[in-house]
């Protein structure tokens, strides 16, 4: 990198002429260089447009150097003259006291802590980590500190093993239809709690494990759901049937799998019919409140009907002592109260005369009756 | 540092050739690969093949080493593997139409014959995911629709997955299980007519339900009515006569005083209650 710089710089200095119309001296011994012929005016066209015209340099303008510009700037600079490789003369490492560098030293240093850090492994107390040695398997890092070897020969991945996740199926919140053993459609959706039993196998055996545990879920969430009716679906008691041999199912299958999966519950969160013939389903648990509302009409109607029976008959049955006492007089009272009481609210006509021509006045009767409506609207209207 | 370069050249040159010779003469097998080593387009020997009940850490994963440049390494999967079938239509024997998702799960086993006979995974994937197919369809359109949802599925799929083995072995691989995943009726006029039988089924379940509503209300008002006439009777059958009486009473006053609209009596001078009023007039 140095000689390649220092020889772009020679060449960019043979293309310019001794003199460097960057201002830069050609040569070490630049200050020395003698003053130039007076035919060479022409080399020196361009100049620094900054500087006062007309009187060569003297030494180098370092103000006004482009070069320098770069060079206050940092790494970008154009010539790396001096200093270890990747940095410029700015930025380098202090000098040990012998004029050596630090770097080997800093570099050293930056190794040491890799390993360091790679070698020492915290494992929290839910998990567990795995061990490999060039890819091979080494051990398993329980719970605490652990050392291993540095990074490129042993390599340790750390796994979270005993907190339970949930998986939801299905993950979406659309519709998902299964089909029941009496082939209706059941819309259901359900949540499966699993943790690692085995982090080797986990981490080896399966190449998808999470995908396989939702597939494994599915089939046996499908294939126990078609065990059972659709009422059986909706209701409590299928439930947990379903629920207890999907459980089952999922861990036969993943065992047979060697998952290292242990399935801690399976719990059906919604069974829903679906949503084309939800309103037929209400319309039964309607049916049922309708059916209900019929029987308690008639049992209202029937105690009405029981209560005013026995009102009667006891009305009846203690007038009727009464009356066994003094039929006569009791009868008689009875009708002349009766009597009485309606006569004195009716209209009377009594024809008593032969000759008398009977004549109802039916418009007067009708007139009389329509007046004291007449008279009633107005104060119903307040 | 351009002096270390200049003195060292040579040795650091020949260090470094010597990493590059070391690393490409070393494989690093991780636990979840088989390794084929193939010499001159021949595979020669297996690094790490599968072999069940063999412990991890003792399945020769880790540095191996082979010869460079002469040896390739082709890495094939160890772990189990899925093979994910598209959603296909079925024919159940009954002429019905399933929409079937199935899945199998395989592993390889041979690592030679996988490389010899499919080369990759994705290729190995793409030759069993016919054939797979080609068997569901055979095994389920054997079988009726309602055999299909139920238990019975199970030997079927045992079925499945022997016939899909026998046809994997030959690319060194081992099918583990075959599944549904899911079975569902097929969009548009299956489906439609699912859901109108399952509305007809609510809905009659519905009408009945209101229908035993109603036959229940009816005899409950039935035995209301019975029972009232029975108690009307007891108390009414000591004196049918006076009840007549009674029962005349009760009713004119209802319907004079009470009724609606006004009346107007008239009455003739023989009537009963204007027998004194006639006898005191004589």
């Amino acid at each position: 990198m140095e000689r390649v710089g220092g020889m772009i710089a020679r060449i960019g200095m043979a293309m310019a002429g001794k003199r460097s119309p960057w201002g830069k001296p050609a040569a070490p011994e630049g200050e020395q260089a003698p003053p130039p012929p007076s035919g060479e005016e022409a080399p020196k066209g361009p100049r620094n447009p900054w500087l006062p015209g007309g009187t060569p340099p003297e030494r180098p303008r370092r103000s006004a150097s482009i070069e320098d510009i770069f060079r206050s700037r940092g790494p970008e600079g154009p010539r790396r003259r001096t200093g270890g490789p990747g940095g410029p003369p700015r930025f380098r490492l202090p000098q040990r006291p012998g004029g050596g560098s630090w770097l080997p030293f800093a570099l050293a240093g930056i190794v040491a802590v890799g390993l360091i850090v790679t070698s020492v492994h915290q494992v929290g107390p839910k998990e567990q980590g795995i061990v490999t040695t060039f890819g091979k398997y080494s051990r398993t890092l329980q719970p605490g500190l652990n050392f291993t070897g540095p990074w490129p020969f042993q390599n340790v991945e750390v796994t979270d093993v005993t907190s339970i996740r949930s998986e939801k199926i299905p993950s979406g919140a659309g519709e998902k239809l299964i089909l029941t053993g009496d082939q209706n459609l059941v819309d259901l959706s359900y949540i499966v709690r699993w943790n690692i039993k085995d982090l080797q196998l986990y981490k080896f055996q399966l190449a998808e494990p999470d995908e396989t545990l939702r597939e494994v879920a599915e089939a046996a969430m499908r294939a126990s759901v078609a065990e059972q009716g659709l009422d059986s679906v909706l209701s409590g008691a299928g439930r947990a049937t379903i629920e207890q041999r999907v459980h089952t199912r999922m861990q036969a299958v993943l065992d047979a799998y060697r998952a290292g999966v242990l399935v801690q519950g399976v719990e059906i969160d919604k069974t829903d019919p679906p949503e084309r013939v939800v309103e037929a389903f209400k319309d039964v648990s309607a049916a049922q409140q309708d059916a209900d509302a019929d029987i308690n009409r008639a049992e209202a109607y029937a105690q009405q009907l029981l209560a005013r029976a026995q009102g009667d008959a006891s009305e009846f049955n203690q007038i009727y002592e009464e009356y066994r006492m003094a039929p006569e007089v009791t009868r008689r009272r009875l009708y002349y109260e009766t009597m009485e009481s309606v006569l004195s609210k009716t209209d009377k006509t009594i024809v008593e005369a032969d000759g008398v021509t009977p004549y109802l006045p039916l418009p007067e009767v009708r007139r009389r009756a329509q007046q004291p409506q007449l008279q009633t609207q107005p104060q119903a209207g307040q | 540092m351009e002096a270390v370069w200049q003195k060292y050249r040579m040795a650091i040159i020949a260090v470094v050739l010597l990493a590059v010779a070391a690393l490409s003469s070393i494989v690093i097998v991780p636990e979840t690969q088989q390794a084929v080593v193939v010499r001159t387009g021949e595979p020669v020997r297996v690094i790490n093949r599968f072999r069940p009940d063999v412990p991890f850490g003792e399945t020769g994963a880790g540095m191996v080493a082979r010869i460079p440049f002469l040896e390739q390494v082709q890495f094939v999967d160890k772990r189990v593997l899925d093979l994910d079938m598209e959603r296909q239509q079925v024919l159940s024997n009954d002429q019905q139409r399933l929409q079937v998702d199935a899945y199998a799960r395989f592993r390889i086993i041979d690592p030679v014959a996988m490389v010899r006979n499919a080369g990759t995974e994705e290729n190995l994937r793409s030759q069993l995911a016919p054939i797979l197919n080609s068997v569901l369809r055979q095994e389920l359109g054997r079988r009726s629709f309602a055999s299909l949802l139920t238990a019975e599925r199970g030997t079927a799929m045992a079925n499945i997955r022997q016939t899909l083995d026998q046809q994997a072995r030959q690319y060194g691989a081992q099918v583990i299980d075959v599944r549904i995943k899911r079975a569902d009726l097929p969009e548009g006029t299956p489906l439609q007519a699912a859901y109108t039988r399952m509305e007809t089924d609510r809905e009659q379940e519905a009408a009945t339900i209101r229908a035993q509503g109603q036959r229940d209300a009816q005899i409950i008002r039935a035995t209301a009515e019975a029972n009232a006439a029975r108690t009307y009777a007891e108390a009414y059958g000591k004196d049918p006569e006076f009840y007549d009486f009674f029962r005349a009473m009760q009713s004119y006053r209802r319907t004079f005083e009470n009724g609606e609209g006004s009346s107007s009596i008239i009455l003739s001078p023989d009537n009963d209650y204007l027998r004194q009023f006639r006898d005191g007039n004589r």
